[in-house]
Formats: structure tokens, sequence, C-alpha cells
């Protein structure tokens, strides 16, 4: 048998993956859609915490900030899931039972928090202190100004690099399958790898890629499209952003010139 | 201008200092402005005149000295609301790019006046009216020409009533022909009996609209004086060398 058919009959047993199908959309799906959106939720507001912590002029708040992002960004993320799974399992037990879910979308939000932290102070600060200062001149509190000025600008200027994490976040939701799930709490990967073991034939490990791309490339694409329309504003209406629509400009004219000379 | 004027009040900087590190930006600043006057502080770059404006609102605090309000210190009131009683205009405009000009000037109406939806939203454009972009209530800051912006920021600055405006620099950042329209509005703010400190270049609306003028160097009040003292008879010599340079 040449290598190229064993290939195809390994990866792309159509019977094979029409079998998995059903599970991978009825279990897999929302498994993993439940796992990477609490996740994602989660670890956002956790991580917009973190960012406002890292920027504060209390180091009270700016350290423990650093430690806590140094460490959950520092360790592999297979490790925090069995750390915190396996590590909270008796507290868990007592608080909802013996259902390691609870404990996955925890350990996933706490990994992603510590990105998505880095991630948002970054754009945060990425806003002139001048709008700061206009805010503040007006009689608003630094957390208000912060609240309504700084960080909805900030946020808005680092949405693809969120898109980033969030995709990263579906894909480690894999990871929970460490924690020992039942068959009802398998998600994609899970399910995929199932097959794959009680057949001795990977396709339906290829199926539950396919459901990953299917989740992350419309994902990057809507988030693209909504971030174009945050720097172009809308058609007619219009209320959203546009500040960046003059660096934006001045650079591609700036680039526009060069290539010229 | 408006109704918005006549609660004016007087101001007086009495003897401020602020140094930042071993870089000593005020070195005793007295500044005295009447209900209603306007005073112009002109100066090289660098001579305290943007530190003074901040240390008015305390956006900045001064390390020594007094700001006075009406014949009252405001050093030990709450920050947040001295800034809703004094107005300030900045160079860059900071208007806030991600809101649309009538929100912009909403915001602090609806969140620290506490007025309603409606309510707030008449004040504004009745204040946009003013400046005369009613017309742009809907525009994002980035679609209007720098002028305009700065008429859209003291638009903004307006709406909450101050009783005193602070102006640093507002038309700096302008091309030359927008900077006629900011300064009619300015004007027209004087002339209605605002309380305003400009720190300006525009020498021309210094000696035109300004009550005082107040010469600004290395963090001290030189001269100071009605325009007319400033600009035909000044005394000292570093003034004398500053005029010769921009007139």
């Amino acid at each position: 048998m040449d290598p190229l058919s064993t290939l195809w009959e390994t990866f792309f047993d159509w019977d094979a993956m029409r079998e998995a199908l059903p599970e991978m959309l009825t279990v897999g799906l929302p498994n993993t859609l439940i796992l990477a959106v609490s996740a994602a939720l989660l670890g956002s507001v956790l991580g917009l915490l973190l960012a406002v912590a890292g920027i504060s002029r209390s180091r009270w708040l700016r350290w423990p900030a650093r430690v806590y992002t140094d460490v959950f960004r520092g360790l592999p993320a297979a490790a925090t899931i069995l750390l915190i799974g396996v590590g909270l399992a008796p507290l868990g037990m007592q608080v909802w039972g013996p259902d390691p879910y609870p404990l996955g979308i925890l350990a996933l939000s706490l990994i992603a928090a510590a990105y998505i932290g880095e991630i948002f102070r970054s754009g945060i600060q990425s806003v002139e202190a001048a709008q700061l200062e206009g805010a503040r001149a007006l009689g608003f509190s630094w957390s208000e100004a912060m609240r309504m000025v700084i960080i909805p600008q900030g946020i808005r200027r680092v949405l693809p690099a969120w898109v980033n994490q969030l995709i990263a976040l579906i894909k480690d939701s894999s990871l929970v399958y460490f924690l020992g799930l039942v068959a009802s709490q398998r998600e994609l990967f899970r399910i995929g790898q199932d097959y794959a073991a009680t057949t001795g034939n990977e396709s339906a490990l290829l199926l539950a890629g396919l459901c990953y791309l299917a989740l992350t490339v419309p994902l990057t694409h809507a988030v693209n499209w909504i971030d174009r329309r945050l720097r172009h504003g809308r058609p007619a209406t219009a209320p959203i952003d546009e500040d960046e629509d003059d660096d934006t400009a001045s650079a591609l004219s700036g680039a526009t010139e060069g290539d010229r000379r | 201008m408006t109704a918005s004027t006549t609660t004016s009040v007087s101001l007086d900087v009495r003897d401020v200092h602020l140094a930042f590190g071993p870089n000593r930006v005020l070195r005793g600043v007295d500044l005295t402005v009447p209900r209603g006057a306007t005073a112009c502080v002109i100066g090289p770059s660098g001579s305290g005149k943007s530190t003074l404006l901040r240390t008015i609102n305390r956006l900045i605090e001064p390390d020594r000295g007094d700001v006075l309000l009406d014949g009252r210190s405001v050093l030990r009131d709450d920050p947040d609301a001295l800034r809703q009683r004094v107005g300030m205009v900045f160079q860059q405009f900071n208007l806030f790019p991600h809101m649309s000009v009538l929100r912009n000037v909403t915001l602090a109406l609806r969140r620290l006046r506490k007025l309603g939806e409606d309510e707030a939203e008449a004040v504004a454009r009745a204040q946009l009216e003013l400046v005369g972009l009613a017309g742009k209530a809907d525009a994002r800051p980035a679609q209007l020409s720098g002028g305009q912006q700065q008429r859209v920021a003291i638009a903004r600055a307006l709406a909450l009533r101050p009783e005193v405006m602070l102006f640093d620099e507002a038309t700096s950042a302008l091309d030359p022909e927008l900077v006629k329209g900011v300064l009619g509005v300015m004007a027209d703010l004087a002339a209605g009996g605002m309380t305003m400190v400009v720190v300006t270049h525009e020498m021309g609306f210094a000696r035109q609209v300004a009550d005082t003028v107040a010469f600004m160097d290395r963090g001290v009040v030189l001269e100071a004086g009605p325009p007319e003292a400033i600009f035909e008879r000044a005394e000292h010599p570093r003034l004398q060398r500053f005029l010769a340079q921009v007139l």
C-alpha cells in the first residue's frame, strides 16, 4: 500500500467521520462552546481588573497583578488546569459536587485573564494622557474617567489581539479532559480522540479539527469586521469610534510617499 | 454670550509655587482676575504658563500658595467639584474620539449634573448652536476641522456653566485660517462677562480682548498690567525682548 493512500485512509475516512459527526455536533460542540464562552467572559472581566490594577498608582494593586500575570502566563496551560482541577477538587466537591466542569472553566479563565490583562493594559496605556486630562478637567473622578473615556478607547485598539486570545482559549478548552469528564461532558477534541482510539482511524480527530476551524475562522473575521467598523464608523449614523483614522491615514500616506521616493 | 456667563466669579492666584523634582516650574506666581475680566498670560515656552492654568483647577496641586474663587480658597475643596466650576480648553482639544460631538457635550451633564437625557441634549444643542456647530451634533470629532473641534471643546466646557474659563493655547494647534473663528468665540465669551484666563501666543487677541496681560518668564509673572501698558510701555527688558520677537 503506498503512503499516500494510507494517509488518505487514516485521515479522510468519510464513513468514520459520518459516524462521529452526530456526537461531535450534539455533545462536543456545545461543550466546547460552554467552556470557551464562559471562560472568555470570566477571563475578560478578570483581565480588565488585572489591567486596571496593573496601571494603578498603588503598588498594593500593581504588584499582585504583576505576580499573578507572571505566574499564570508562565505555567503550561495543562499544568494549571491539572493543578486547579485536582488541587481545588475537594473544595469544589463541597460547593457543587463531583462535577469537574466548573473547575475546568475556572482554570481556563484564570489562564486567559493573565494574557487578556496584558492585552487590555497595553491598549489602555496607549490612550493619550490628554484624554484623561480632558475628562478630569470636566470634573470626572479618576475612576469615572477611566470607565467612560480611557478604557473604552483602549480596548477598541486591541480587539485583534483579544481575539487571538479567545482563539487560544477555544483550543485550550480541549485540555479539560485531563480532569476526567463523563461521556456527556466531552468536548470536541475528546470525542474525536475517543473515536480514533476505538476505531484506530484518525478521521474523527480531523473532523474535530475542522470543527475548531469552523469556530475560530469566522470569529476572526467577525471581529476584524467590527474592528474596521470601529475605526471608520458606520456608513450613515456612525455612533462609534474613529480615533485612529488620522493615525491610519497619515501612516498610509507616509508609506505611499516612502514608496514613491 | 449667554446666561451661562452671569455666574462668573473673581479669581486670585497668590504666591503659587510648584516644583517637579529639582525643576522649579512656578516660583511664586500672583494673578488677580476680577469677576468678568479676561487675563491673558503671555511668555516664552517653558515659562510655566500652562502649568499655572493647571494649578488653578488643580489638575496639578501647587506645592505652596493659594487659589481663590470669589475670595474663598479652593485648595481644600473636592477637586472634582472645583473642576465643574472651572472650565478648561486645551491646545489639542481633548475631545473624546469614540463619542459623537453631542455626546461629548452631554456626557458630563448627564453623569455629573445628573440631567435627564432630553434635558442634557437640549442644553448641549443650545451650546453647540452658540459656537455655530448645531449641524455637527451627530458627527465624530475626527470628521471636524481643528477649529470646529476646538469650538466643540469650548461648548463642552460652557455647557457645565462654569464660573471661570481657562484657555491653554487654544489656537496654537490650528491652521491659521481656523484661528479666527475660535478667537471670535472667545472674544464673545469675554464680552459676555465670563472670567477668563487665556494663555496665548495671539498678541492681537491679548491686545484687543484682555483687561490684564501678564508676562511670565521662568516661573514668575515679571510684569502685568493693562494691554496698552504691556505692549506700548513695557518696562522689563526681558518683556521688551520677548515682544520684539513676537510682534
